[in-house]
């Protein structure tokens, strides 16, 4: 049984504008230890994804319209929200593209990842302030015992989102959703923070789901990928598989429009996927990408394909998907 | 080299408080920025936040008044025009910024975004200037009658549009673009950036690409400036940087950009620690305090900069080579590669 469990999650936003369509039958399972990428462009709904899973999604305007989501078999859904509370930064963390904004201003360092073993832990006021300076000196802040009377002010960047890491895996949790962890950094960072993610998901076994637009990212921390169009998983694979045999048009497209910086590969000409993405209220009938497909047939635009796996472990929603 | 833009050690410091009445402190943003844009060309400067690369794109065209340094523009001081020229001067000079949703004005109509450097600049009947407005709108591919609309009816990518044909309208010969495709997705920022390399071609524009995305830079930049902490420490045409970094600040960013490559297991350089405040840059080279190759003398001497080969500048004790502006043109040395260890402890 896979750790985490999505089944045909449907989740609609109620507006003034009419019923929004933000997630629309996506199924992903991710395994304990498991390192899975969920990319895709803004407004796919691979966050409001994400927030579901804590129910962290404001219920209304979000309306849960139909799957399920199982976490260590618990159907996440229609458990008590005093449960949720209990695994919220406890056996589930997340993490945010920006650390200023998760981290509370007007708290030290200390005593917002103090919290965590307050809350979680039971422990005493000292005993936690002991452990979060240990946890900070673990994922790489200088001088922790200094640090825990920072505030968030004082740190740059990349050592909020160490500490953002440090209260998300103080208890060790068997799964850690991170969305856009690294978006807001500089590469030099960034890079940090990934080895950083990776050693620590190697040492404590904790399953990463990692929410992003970049899939360079993806690349190379990854084993596993899922690609998001408005709404809908459109291909899942193997990491290596999805990159090198991409068989959803538009995971193709993606792949031929990102510029590279290594020597070795030299970009002639950038593919353009032509059009924009349509709005998650006028979404078109078949498959979203039809408008803007260059294999889209006649019954592309009539009948939305279904996620079927067409090599071993290899998923894709495509009428007409492109030969390996 | 013909050069279009020429700039000569620009210098930005702003004055901070740091505490609450605390005594007065001097951030280096900009620390001694010198370089020329030809004209057709494309010039980048890549480098990571706070290097000061939009403060210099900034200063180039006066939008933020530079403390020191020379810039000069088709052979004119720009610095000493005073505010007639510099509007006169502004119309051969345009920018294009980062944020599509906060460089248009949400009150206007594109048609009347796209008419006002048309107002400022030239005298022409309203038909005129909407027939201009027409073919540019065009030119950046969109529909004529987007014309009439606001700015919050359009993408992220269409207003990019938007603010490039608002760049265009007086055919400028220079365009700073800052960070212009660094807010949009990722199928969308290869509409605009495949637009950029296009009109540049199309118009022979001049280009300052200020961005922080060395992939993004490659694609769009014939050559590279790279800057940390407020100075250029190499220079180089862009194949030349991208195949054979000199500067271990380069060597090491450009290890650790993402590639969309599974199988290509590398070996980065990871830099310890964060950049250093440019309230008190180390002293001697200012990369020493996370070089992994720092010697001796970089802690204590700033280091000149050195043409290694042709084409290329690099401020790095590691090499020698001719100190650039003078006439020695110096054979280009076989890869220009840095010194093996060995060598440099003789």
């Amino acid at each position: 049984m896979p750790l985490l469990s999505i089944r045909g999650l449907k989740i609609h936003f109620r507006t003034p504008q009419g019923t929004g369509v933000a997630v629309d039958g996506v199924s992903l399972d991710v395994a304990a230890g498991e390192v899975v990428g969920l990319v895709g462009e803004s407004g796919c709904g691979k966050s409001v994804l994400a927030l579901s899973i804590l129910r962290l999604l404001p219920v209304p305007p979000a309306l849960f319209a139909g799957g399920e989501i199982r976490f260590e078999g618990r159907d996440l859904l229609r458990a008590d929200p005093r449960d949720i509370l209990a695994l919220r930064g406890n056996r589930i963390s997340m993490i945010f593209q920006e650390p200023m904004t998760a981290l509370n201003p007007v708290f030290t360092i200390g005593d917002q990842l103090a919290e965590v073993y307050r809350v979680h832990r039971g422990q005493s006021r000292s005993q936690a302030l002991a452990s979060a300076a240990r946890m900070l000196g673990r994922v790489g802040v200088p001088a922790p015992e200094r640090r825990v009377r920072e505030y968030p002010f004082q740190l740059s960047g990349g050592m909020r989102q160490r500490v953002m890491i440090a209260i998300a895996l103080a208890c060790r949790p068997a799964l850690l959703l991170a969305d856009e962890p690294t978006t807001a950094l500089d590469v030099s960072i960034q890079a940090q923070i990934l080895d950083l993610m990776l050693s620590l998901n190697a040492e404590l076994h904790t399953a990463i789901l990692l929410i992003t637009h970049d899939l360079a990212v993806v690349a190379e921390v990854t084993r596993r990928v899922a690609v998001m169009y408005t709404g809908r998983l459109v291909e899942e694979a193997p990491t290596a598989a999805l990159f090198e045999t991409p068989l959803h048009p538009y995971t193709r497209g993606l792949l031929a429009s990102i510029p590279r910086a290594d020597a070795s590969f030299q970009t002639e000409s950038l593919n353009e996927i032509p059009g924009v993405v349509p709005s998650a209220f006028a979404l078109p009938p078949g498959c979203h990408f039809a408008p803007r497909c260059p294999r889209a047939a006649e019954i592309c635009r009539r009948e939305a394909p279904r996620l079927e796996e067409l090599l071993p472990g290899h998923r894709v929603a495509c009428w007409r998907p492109v030969d390996g | 080299m013909d050069e279009l833009l020429r700039v000569e050690g620009l210098v930005k410091h702003y004055r901070v408080r740091r505490g609450w009445g605390g005594r007065g402190a001097r951030v280096h943003a900009v620390d001694g920025v010198s370089f020329a844009i030809a004209p057709n060309e494309t010039y980048a400067l890549v480098g990571e936040s706070g290097c000061g690369k939009s403060t210099t794109g900034f200063a180039v065209l006066r939008l933020i008044e530079p403390t020191a340094g020379r810039v000069w523009f088709r052979g004119r001081n720009v610095l000493a025009l005073d505010p007639e020229g510099l509007r006169r001067m502004r119309r051969e000079m345009q920018i294009v910024f980062q944020d599509p949703f906060g460089s248009l004005n949400p009150r206007l109509t594109v048609e009347r975004t796209l008419e006002e450097p048309l107002l400022n600049h030239e005298r022409l009947s309203a038909a005129e200037r909407r027939e201009r407005v027409a073919e540019m709108l065009e030119v950046v591919g969109l529909h004529p009658e987007h014309r009439r609309r606001f700015p919050h009816e359009f993408s992220g990518g269409q207003r990019q549009r938007i603010g490039i044909a608002r760049a265009l309208m007086l055919r400028p010969r220079l365009v700073v673009g800052d960070e212009p495709v660094s807010a949009l997705d990722v199928s969308v920022r290869a509409q605009i950036l495949n637009l950029i390399v296009k009109l540049q071609r199309r118009f022979g524009i001049s280009l300052l690409f200020i961005s922080h995305d060395l992939a993004v830079v490659r694609y769009v930049s014939h050559r590279v400036g790279v800057m940390y902490l407020g100075r250029i420490v190499e220079t180089a045409p862009v194949r030349e940087l991208y195949e054979n970094p000199l500067h271990p600040y380069t060597r090491a960013l450009l290890s650790a950009v993402p590639v969309p490559d599974p199988r290509r297991r590398r070996t980065r350089i990871l830099l310890p620690g964060d950049v250093p405040s440019p309230i008190d840059p180390p002293p001697g080279c200012r990369f020493h305090p996370r070089c992994p190759e720092a010697l001796a003398v970089c802690r204590e001497e700033d280091p000149r900069p050195r043409r290694p080969a042709d084409g290329r500048i690099v401020c790095c004790h590691l090499y020698g080579g001719s100190p650039p502006g003078e006439t020695v043109s110096p054979a280009p040395e076989p890869g220009a590669s840095p010194p093996t260890p060995e060598e440099r402890r003789t």
